[in-house]
């Protein structure tokens, strides 16, 4: 096979591929089903994204640290329950900083395995992933949890209020995502998570402490995942013991797709909201245009593929090549 | 010669990337059992005139002529179809593989069923072992070949073809003498064979060893080609930089301050035992050794990666413990790698952050990185070391091999340190860089910086050092004043000989 090159209009699209990628798809599914572009349509597209996307922007960071985390998914199940359980037992007040303190034990324990340790994150956050959600069945007795009194508590705000006229987890979403952005472009530590990810020996031998940075990376995933699993709780007000599985590698995608490295070094979360809201987008219109929601799955595989491979080729300046 | 038709002929080769000119026109030939130098500082475009000769970059312009006939190189498999074979300074051998796999990875010969032929695969290989004389055979596993060794396994892959031209890039960087001296027989030969030889080198020894012609390049442009014999150091030089260079002995020495480090017994487990030295303010101390003698581990040791088992080590005068390299950062202790692109940058990283990564901590403007302040130091270091570099937020990984050294030289300057430690300054860097390089070492000291400089090339500890400690299987062997030094005595105590007690 011979190397084609890549320059011109072939070049920009390589480059541009996952804005040219969503632009496409925009333009087939309003032409599908006009109600695609519809504001209150985009509004719930955005909601229903918030979720996935806090879970991301913590994930982001982790990405960029160099290290994976596999483990949102089942850590977003155990937070929804550990805190729909307690809001019964010791009130919401007391039921969220709780359950925020549990999840937090268990991102420094990640960050203690992956940074100070050195162990593999895969392999940890694989195996996490299984523990976590052993924990969470040990937790519920493998019950589904329900809040008793839907109607009376304050609870609900999170996942069904408005603000503004915009929805709480909307807002939520968009004050994580300000907060995690500033950090990651503007602090001393930001600066670090790039430096390590780019190049840990480098970072070290310019006295970061690495452990200590990608403990904190671990951390701040937990802390996002609490806050995707109180808005969940809070939209459902009960829930199963599996709401979160399978999200890690949908997190995993949208930062991917936002054109973070799985190497390290790479990424904002500007660019991984905008991978949120792609794969929202996406996921909203193949129901729109009447695709079976398992179709889902497979699209939206096949469009992060797609994705890693233009931003491969464009690196590269070549489709394909016999090298790396 | 001149009635023989080239082996090889690049004609008229243009390769532009984007706001880069990186070879502007150039034409280049080798001829039939010719050796041919190509010269040129980091960055002139060798490597992209070689990879567009084994169709890793398609040219612009111009063409390729093997034997009078043009070819398109569309990879390097092809370019080795056409006889046309690379011999990489990297290494690229599968390690958990037999000597004789590597040599014929992707052409093993075969029997009946796909079935792999290992008696004609270890005969053959055997064979061209014997030809390189080293000493393995062919079903050694080549993970457990030393460095040098894994480079005379790539050199045998170059003689399984009926090879019309070879490239050699940089094949003695790690190569011992003796190992050399092989090298040059094989050269030797296959130019008896009537093959091509393109030789890419920095070493100028090794150019006027066994070149026949030098071509030089400069800024991607061809600046000419010289006839070896009727040619000299100097003249390659100029023609590769563009001015004359000084690589005299070190004579000038500065007045000197208090004693700024102290190192007792200092000892690492196997690695370096009994090392005692003392550095002064004001002075360059150059260490030098074989790879592997304990230099670097005694540079770690002093910048807290590793912790000695036993000895002191004093600060102006005060005992401490080095336990991090943050700690030696905060003791005025900076070290500026061995490994550049390992160790000193963060590639994907522009120039500005790279610089200020040990004091990103200490920039802060509220609770931000104040980029103001980190702007005007990257300037200020710009300015000073002459960075070339289109601006602060060009990636590092896009800059030449000085210019990256410059960096990380500009990060450890910005720190203001007592002490600064530099592990091969100028490894891989081109002559021009290299001799800026060795006038701020020097200019350092006379600003009253304490300078240890470990090195492996003997013209550079000579030029800079005002002492130098020679050092042998992890001991002091010798400490020499720039006065009492010799190539001799020097070559000596680094091979571990023990100099004559004078009467």
């Amino acid at each position: 096979m011979r190397p084609f090159n890549l320059s011109g209009i072939g070049g920009f699209i390589a480059k541009q591929g996952i804005l040219v990628a969503f632009a496409l798809f925009i333009l087939g599914f309003t032409i599908a089903n006009e109600r695609f572009l519809a504001p209150d349509n985009i509004m719930g597209v955005v909601r229903s994204s918030a979720i996935l996307g806090v879970m991301a922007l913590g994930v982001t960071f982790v990405v960029i640290s160099g290290n994976l985390d596999l483990s949102v998914g089942s850590m977003m199940s155990f937070a929804t329950i550990v805190v729909l359980d307690l809001h019964d037992k010791i009130g919401p007040a007391l039921a969220i900083p709780s359950m925020y303190a549990m999840v937090l034990c268990l991102g420094a324990f990640i960050g203690f395995l992956v940074g100070y340790l050195k162990l593999n994150s895969l392999i940890v956050t694989l195996g996490m992933l299984s523990a976590i959600h052993g924990l969470t069945l040990t937790y519920s007795g493998g019950k589904n949890m329900d809040i008793a009194d839907k109607e009376g508590t304050w609870f609900s705000m999170f996942g069904q209020s408005d603000a503004l006229g915009i929805p709480i987890p909307i807002l939520l979403f968009a004050l994580v995502a300000s907060v995690l952005g500033i950090v990651l472009a503007k602090t001393p530590f930001g600066r670090k998570v790039y430096a390590v990810g780019g190049n840990g020996t480098a970072a070290t031998f310019s006295g970061i402490q690495r452990a200590r940075v990608v403990f904190t990376c671990y951390l701040m995933s937990a802390f996002c995942v609490g806050t995707a699993g109180l808005i969940q709780a809070s939209r459902s007000l009960g829930s199963q013991n599996t709401v979160g599985q399978g999200l890690e590698l949908e997190v995993l995608a949208a930062v991917i797709l936002g054109g973070a490295s799985l190497l390290g070094g790479s990424g904002t979360i500007f660019k991984t909201v905008i991978g949120v809201l792609i794969l929202g987008f996406i996921q909203n219109g193949l129901l729109l245009v009447g695709l079976q929601f398992y179709v889902q799955y497979v699209v939206t595989w096949i469009i992060i593929i797609l994705a890693v491979w233009l931003d491969v080729a464009a690196k590269r300046g070549k489709l394909w090549s016999p090298i790396a | 010669m001149s009635s023989q038709t080239p082996a090889l002929r690049l004609e008229g080769i243009v390769k532009t990337f984007p706001g880069v000119r990186a070879l502007d026109n150039v034409s280049f030939d080798v001829m039939p059992g010719e050796v041919h130098a190509l010269m040129g500082e980091n960055g002139a475009g060798k490597s992209t005139l070689m990879k567009v000769l084994g169709g890793i970059y398609q040219p612009d312009e111009g063409r390729i002529v093997v034997n009078e006939q043009p070819v398109v190189m569309t990879s390097p498999l092809q370019a080795k179809s056409k006889g046309i074979m690379f011999i990489h300074q990297e290494l690229s051998l599968a390690e958990e593989l037999s000597v004789a796999e590597n040599i014929y990875l992707g052409e093993l010969p075969k029997k009946s069923f796909g079935r792999v032929d290992w008696q004609q695969l270890y005969s053959e290989t055997n064979e061209i072992l014997g030809r390189l004389k080293v000493g393995f055979d062919a079903k050694t596993k080549v993970g457990d070949l030393s460095i040098a060794n894994q480079q005379m396994v790539e050199i045998a892959r170059a003689l399984t073809v009926e090879a019309k031209a070879v490239i050699f890039d940089e094949p003695t960087a790690s190569l011992t003498d003796a190992e050399k001296v092989v090298l040059f027989d094989v050269i030797g030969d296959l130019k008896t064979h009537g093959v091509g030889i393109i030789y890419i080198s920095h070493r100028m020894e090794e150019i006027f060893r066994i070149t026949d012609r030098i071509s030089v390049l400069r800024d991607g442009q061809y600046r000419g080609t010289l006839e070896t014999p009727e040619t000299d150091e100097e003249e390659v030089t100029q023609l590769m930089i563009g001015r004359k260079l000084d690589l005299s002995r070190n004579v000038s020495h500065h007045e000197l301050g208090g004693v700024a480090l102290e190192v007792r017994g200092l000892e690492c487990g196997k690695l370096f035992h009994n090392v005692s030295f003392s550095v002064c303010r004001g002075e360059v101390v150059g260490f030098y050794g074989l790879v592997g003698a304990g230099r670097t581990e005694i540079a770690e040791t002093l910048f807290g990666l590793r912790d000695p088992t036993a000895g002191q080590i004093l600060l102006d005068g005060k005992e401490t413990a080095i336990h991090s390299p943050a700690d030696a950062i905060e003791k005025g202790i900076s070290l500026v790698p061995e490994d550049r692109k390992g160790q000193g940058l963060v590639l994907g990283m522009n120039c500005r952050d790279n610089m200020t990564l040990p004091q990103v901590n200490d920039l802060k403007a509220g609770p931000f990185v104040a980029e103001g302040a980190e702007i005007s130091i990257f300037d200020q270091y710009r300015d000073r070391l002459d960075i070339r570099t289109p601006g602060w937020k060009q990636l590092v990984g896009n800059l030449s091999g000085g210019n990256q050294q410059k960096i990380v030289i500009g990060k450890w300057l910005s720190m203001h340190p007592n002490i600064l430690i530099v592990d091969e300054p100028t490894r891989g860097i081109d002559v021009g860089s290299k001799s800026e390089i060795h006038n701020l070492i020097r200019e350092l000291a006379s600003q009253g910086y304490a300078v240890i400089v470990i090195s492996s090339e003997m013209p550079e500890v000579l030029h800079v050092s005002d002492r130098i400690i020679a050092m042998f299987n992890g001991e002091i062997i010798r400490t020499f004043t720039s006065d009492e030094v010799t190539e001799d005595n020097l070559i000596q105590a680094i091979s571990g000989i023990t100099p004559e007690k004078v009467a």
